[in-house]
């Protein structure tokens, strides 16, 4: 904790339980501008409750999410948005029923002003604010993810993977600062989790925004990552360079197992 | 027939009108509906002038339940609200007709938001109910609230006018409606394409990440209730004002049900699909009563079979519609145009 004050968003005792049950147990980390930080555990380690806790869909019971030194636990889901933190889901969470198109640019929303009197009316400030944004998704976003050929196909027509691509490609719209990523490689090829890892790089690199990374392939977490975090049973369990977390012992434990450990998950 | 035709500037891709042949079609159009009136005799502007009622009030009730997901079984109710507004500024208030109009919407667009208050904790069936009572409670308060809306006896209303220029007959009707029409569609269409109608669809899709890039729910559901209201309270402003009476009678329940099921027949989340539906609901009656009369030529004394077959044909044909074009209208609308865009040389 020596050196929270570089973090660009920390999360300090975080404590979630449903129930009965302990989602989250006292979770501190936090992360720096311009990382690449991963987040693994094995299932139902509580990764993807944390992420939900930064954004504000869960409410914890104890603990603070701090962005740039300002405690935003008290926000409304809807005005993270606003703050420079954008998400995607580990199941696509998109609009089926629209264009791609549309659907980028709804990840604009917080930064267009038209309302219900100027957008009805499609003229002048609005048109041009509408044309604008084209712009910057063409030329930008689109041109960046290699998706030009499907930018009109609705949605839900679209195979798996590039649905993936297309959330991010929302989520980039939003022009974050922080870019959540709930497991953008799931369910791809070979190839398809390359081309991801590549824009991840791309992402973090060109456009400078700091990335939050869930994600089961150890290969693409060990290699893009500049540090990685490791929860087990809402508990973090280690953090630190890939290289330090590949021969924790805790961490493979965690991940392989032991004789004495699988006896104390059973209560016994 | 559009094929080949290459956008150079995202100005050009992002018209609503994408080629000169479909602006050409439409200005016919358009030049159709000035001509209209005078071809046609009363009874045609009758029905013209109804169409024109119901396709602001289903454009309306698309913004809100095709475009932004929330079933609202209460437009009628909203209708009256706008119609009541209407007559009371206009016979007690003094007020003129033009000026009453803005007002019917904004009464209505009031009654709209503070039944849409639930729209944020119910979903679905649990809010169609729940603008199901406010169907109710209008309708209640039409009737009782004597004072305000004279119960059932009803309002007379005079007729609008601009100096000395007056609108009595359906011909001279027909020209405000075509306004308050084309202004309607308009905006709704530019709407629909800009960052508060793409807000609607995206809570429609999925609120949950509607709520991720930063849509404020609850503002925007409000809003549609209220947008959705305003176009109610003009259609029905205009409707009565059309109509020279107001009774409770005019707004039932079965209203409700007919602007749900011109957007269904028509196409949930069109603009199109909601003047195509209105056109659809308002023509077959008729059509169904022309042919019936018919029939009755040829087959005297049948007619207690042949009359009541009218409303089963009607029932009919939205069930038929249900079942074979689920997206309504506008989808057959846009295969047609999809043949025709390569014809008459596919592939």
């Amino acid at each position: 904790m020596e050196d929270r004050e570089e973090y660009q968003l920390r999360v300090e005792d975080i404590h979630l339980s449903f129930g009965g049950h302990k989602a989250l147990n006292g979770i501190s980390t936090g992360v720096r501008k311009g990382e690449v930080f991963s987040i693994i555990g094995p299932n139902g380690a509580g990764k993807t409750c944390l992420l939900n806790c930064i954004n504000r869909f869960y409410h914890p019971e104890k603990g603070s999410v701090i962005l740039e030194g300002q405690d935003i636990s008290h926000f409304k889901t809807h005005a993270i948005a606003g703050l420079g933190i954008a998400r995607t889901f580990q199941n696509i969470e998109l609009f089926g029923h629209m264009s791609v198109l549309d659907n980028i640019k709804l990840g604009a929303h917080v930064h267009l002003k038209s309302g219900f009197f100027s957008g009805g009316i499609y003229f002048g400030k609005s048109r041009k604010e509408e044309i604008e944004l084209r712009k910057h998704i063409e030329e930008k976003i689109i041109d960046l993810l290699e998706i030009e050929q499907i930018r009109k196909s609705i949605v839900h027509s679209l195979p798996y993977g590039l649905q993936k691509r297309v959330e991010l490609a929302r989520a980039l719209a939003m022009k974050p600062k922080i870019l959540l990523l709930d497991e953008p490689a799931t369910g791809m090829n070979l190839e398809e989790t390359e081309d991801i890892a590549r824009f991840i790089l791309d992402i973090n690199e060109a456009w400078e925004i700091t990335i939050i990374l869930i994600e089961h392939d150890m290969g693409v977490v060990m290699d893009i990552s500049d540090r990685v975090c490791v929860l087990d049973f809402g508990a973090k369990i280690a953090e630190g360079k890939p290289e330090e977390i590949r021969n924790n012992e805790h961490v493979i434990k965690a991940y392989l197992g032991e004789e004495d450990i699988t006896y104390s998950r059973l209560g016994a | 027939m559009r094929c080949g035709d290459f956008k150079e500037t995202y100005i050009k891709d992002e018209e609503i009108f994408q080629s000169l042949f479909v602006k050409f079609c439409l200005g016919m159009f358009l030049l159709f509906l000035l001509v209209f009136p005078f071809a046609a005799d009363a009874y045609m502007l009758y029905i013209a002038n109804m169409i024109g009622f119901a396709v602001i009030g289903a454009v309306g009730l698309n913004l809100l339940t095709g475009f932004t997901g929330q079933i609202s079984l209460g437009h009628a109710a909203f209708v009256g609200v706008g119609a009541y507004t209407s007559a009371i500024l206009v016979t007690r208030l003094g007020f003129s007709f033009w000026l009453s109009i803005p007002f019917a919407g904004l009464v209505a667009a009031l009654a709209g938001m503070i039944i849409g208050i639930p729209s944020l904790r119910v979903k679905g069936l649990y809010l169609c109910i729940a603008t199901l009572a406010a169907q109710f409670i209008f309708e209640f308060i039409f009737i009782h609230w004597e004072s305000m809306t004279k119960g059932i006896t009803g309002i007379n209303i005079p007729h609008p006018r601009i100096g000395s220029l007056e609108f009595i007959t359906e011909k001279e009707f027909y020209w405000i409606t075509l306004f308050f029409v084309v202004l309607g569609v308009g905006y709704a269409r530019n709407l629909v394409r800009s960052r508060m109608g793409r807000a609607f669809v995206a809570i429609r899709d999925r609120d949950l990440s509607a709520e991720i890039i930063g849509i404020n729910l609850f503002r925007y559901k409000l809003s549609a209730f209220a947008i959705s209201s305003f176009y109610a309270g003009v259609a029905g402003a205009l409707w009565v004002t059309f109509l020279k009476v107001v009774t409770p009678d005019h707004f039932p329940f079965i209203l409700s049900i007919q602007y749900l099921a011109m957007i269904i027949v028509g196409g949930l989340g069109s603009v199109l699909g909601s003047i195509f539906g209105a056109v659809f609901i308002t023509l077959t009656p008729e059509l169904l009563n022309y042919l019936s009369e018919i029939v009755k030529m040829y087959a005297l004394g049948h007619e207690e079979i042949f009359v009541p077959m009218k409303e089963v044909i009607f029932g009919l044909l939205i069930v038929l519609f249900l079942i074979f074009e689920p997206r309504g209208l506008a989808e057959i609308w846009n295969r047609f145009k999809n043949f025709f865009r390569l014809w008459p040389f596919s592939y």
